[in-house]
């Protein structure tokens, strides 16, 4: 609550800093912001020990990156200092970057969406089925995240000579003559980068809807059948997505963190690098840069521009999912 | 369960027949680290590979015993480190996470906006870079080959912080009201109310935090442990698989193994996800 500062009449003579309006106004903010620690110690009681350990071992080490990204650090001597160098080369010199920005704004626009929409419907679905039914079958479809390596069978799939089952299959078919070397082909990788990812991504975001789901106040579906709701897509939009708005928001940070960062598949599917770069995404530039040139500091530096970027993507994603369900 | 509303017969199967197919579709890794498993080592090796095995086999799993039976340190303390690991850093995460996440959704104390957009601004930033001042302070505080150096950036993980926190913000607030009336400091309402109605939040992290720990054990640990006595299982399957070739059949097995702990954990709790009504307490 906040209490009123009591009007005080003004002496003659009173402008000497720390009196007057503004000096009052300030120590009366910092009293007031004092008191209201002091009201709620318990929750910084609560607090404490996560954020104590997340200090340590997440804040600090981003502060220490970003740091880092102003300096030419190769791991093994001190960093030395150089100011912004490292973002100029980035922008103006670097070329693959360019491209790995292109790759990484396309995929990402494409499979954020995407996934996202995958994530919830799937939810939704298996939300009406009995409890057994929907332990298996979240299971099933959570699968490919728990299975660790498995996305490699994906080459299994896709491989280049004619043994591979998309080859085999198209040949047969009378779809091609000669097998397409999928995986070296700069005009498939990209889009076979978008399917693997695809099917990777029923993970964090869909248990999250799932849970999320069972959360949302049943009274209020008898509530909007009452007020003349009439069939299951206004209950969805009306009722149901408005009540999981911030489920809705955690699921699309966590998938856009995930888009941005797709770095892993494309590395041990497609090579690395890819051909001719063009499955390069930011994080790939990113690693080529700290594990094979041991230039930690630009590869800081390119991670803090990809943290811009996704900070953007995210402001923007809070402003449209704040219209849902109006 | 309330009556549905109406919704068309045709979307309906259209939509389950939808699931069903996307289901098979990823089944696809499951059948077949399952049937590789069991496969006889010719059977590994065709190319292409089939999906359901033939002749069926156990030898894997009895090359696996004899493999370990002369490592240097007996695998049951493998097995005692991963569980060990992946057990304290899940109860440990569970309960600071919540525990940090309940002010941040439900008191209003100065700061808190500032504090939760500085957790999830922790997300955005790729975990590659941050990995090399990550080792310098986990050395700094000496706890380099210790269980700890693992547990506390377990305990410390962003994902659940968030998760508990958009679940808490849901609980109507006349609740919490109703337990300050009748005198519960703030630690029991934390405890008592709020925690059972977001059960179906902390049961998911209890997955993530399991899987993660489970898996990803090894990802860290050969970054911060070296002694032979504290490693994971996971990380000496991955000696097994660079043993080359004659191991494959072995991996097969351990991969199946690995696997098993994770989906057990993940089966019980969603079975149990049930809804909780949040308003059950209220007569509005």
């Amino acid at each position: 609550m906040k209490q009123q500062i009591a009007k005080r009449p003004v002496m003659a003579g009173a402008n000497a800093p720390g009196r007057g309006k503004p000096g009052r106004m300030l120590r009366s903010k910092a009293v007031r912001v004092w008191t209201e620690m002091k009201k709620n110690k318990h929750a910084y009681v609560l607090m404490a020990p996560y954020f104590l350990i997340f200090c340590t071992f997440t804040v600090i080490p981003v502060l220490l990156s970003f740091a880092l990204s102003f300096t030419n650090f190769n791991l093994l001597e001190q960093p030395r200092w150089i100011g912004w160098q490292n973002y100029a080369r980035l922008f103006v010199q670097d070329d693959i970057f360019l491209i790995a920005l292109k790759n990484t704004l396309l995929f990402a626009a494409i499979t954020g969406p995407i996934s996202y929409m995958a994530c919830f419907i799937f939810a939704w679905l298996i939300n009406e089925l009995p409890p057994k039914l929907r332990a298996v079958l979240t299971l099933v479809l959570y699968a490919p995240s728990i299975s660790g390596n498995t996305y490699l069978i994906w080459t299994l799939l896709f491989a280049g000579d004619s043994y591979g089952y998309a080859n085999s299959f198209l040949m047969k078919w009378g779809f091609i003559m000669e097998p397409i070397q999928w995986l070296q082909d700069t005009r498939y990788v990209l889009t076979i980068l978008i399917l693997v990812q695809l099917w990777l991504s029923l993970g964090t975001s869909f248990l999250a809807f799932i849970a999320g789901l069972q959360n949302v106040d049943r009274t209020m579906y008898e509530a909007g059948s009452i007020d003349g709701i009439r069939n299951r897509w206004q209950e969805l939009w009306f009722i149901t997505l408005p009540a999981m708005r911030p489920q809705l928001m955690f699921g699309a940070v966590i998938q856009i963190a995930s888009a941005f960062s797709v770095a892993e598949i494309s590395i041990y599917l497609l090579g690395f690098p890819s051909v001719d770069y063009a499955a390069h995404t930011i994080v790939t530039h990113l690693v080529d840069y700290g594990t094979i040139r041991f230039e930690m500091g630009y590869a800081s530096a390119i991670a803090t521009v990809l943290f811009t970027i996704m900070l953007t993507v995210n402001l923007v994603t809070q402003k449209l999912l704040g219209k849902v369900g109006e | 369960m309330p009556k549905r509303l109406n919704r068309s017969w045709g979307v309906d199967i259209l939509l389950f027949l939808l699931l069903g197919g996307v289901a098979c579709f990823m089944a696809l890794p499951l059948v077949f680290t399952i049937s590789n498993a069991f496969k006889p080592i010719d059977e590994i090796f065709t190319f292409p590979p089939k999906l359901f095995v033939r002749n069926p086999t156990f030898k894997n799993f009895t090359d696996l015993v004899g493999i370990f039976s002369d490592s240097w340190v007996p695998f049951s303390r493998y097995v005692f480190n991963t569980f060990f690991i992946a057990i304290a850093g899940t109860v440990g995460h569970v309960i600071l996470a919540s525990a940090a996440a309940y002010p941040l959704a439900k008191i209003r104390f100065p700061g808190r906006k500032l504090l939760f957009s500085i957790v999830v601004l922790s997300l955005m930033f790729t975990a590659y870079v941050t990995q090399v001042p990550n080792y310098m302070i986990i050395s700094y505080l000496g706890m380099i080959n210790t269980y700890w150096a693992i547990l506390l950036p377990a305990f410390g993980m962003t994902l659940g912080l968030y998760l508990m926190k958009q679940f808490m913000e849901q609980i109507p607030d006349a609740l919490l009201e109703a337990g300050k009336i009748d005198g519960a400091s703030e630690y029991r309402i934390y405890w008592q109310i709020v925690m059972p109605i977001v059960r179906p939040a902390w049961l998911t992290l209890i997955i993530f935090s399991l899987q993660s720990l489970w898996t990803n054990g090894s990802v860290t640990s050969h970054k911060f442990i070296y002694s032979e006595q504290l490693k994971t299982v996971d990380y000496v399957f991955g000696q097994i698989a660079s043993g080359g070739l004659v191991r494959t059949g072995p991996v097969a097995a351990v991969t199946l193994l690995m696997m098993l702990v994770p989906i057990t954990v993940f089966i019980v709790t969603q079975s149990s996800i049930i809804q909780t009504m949040s308003t059950s307490g209220l007569k509005e």
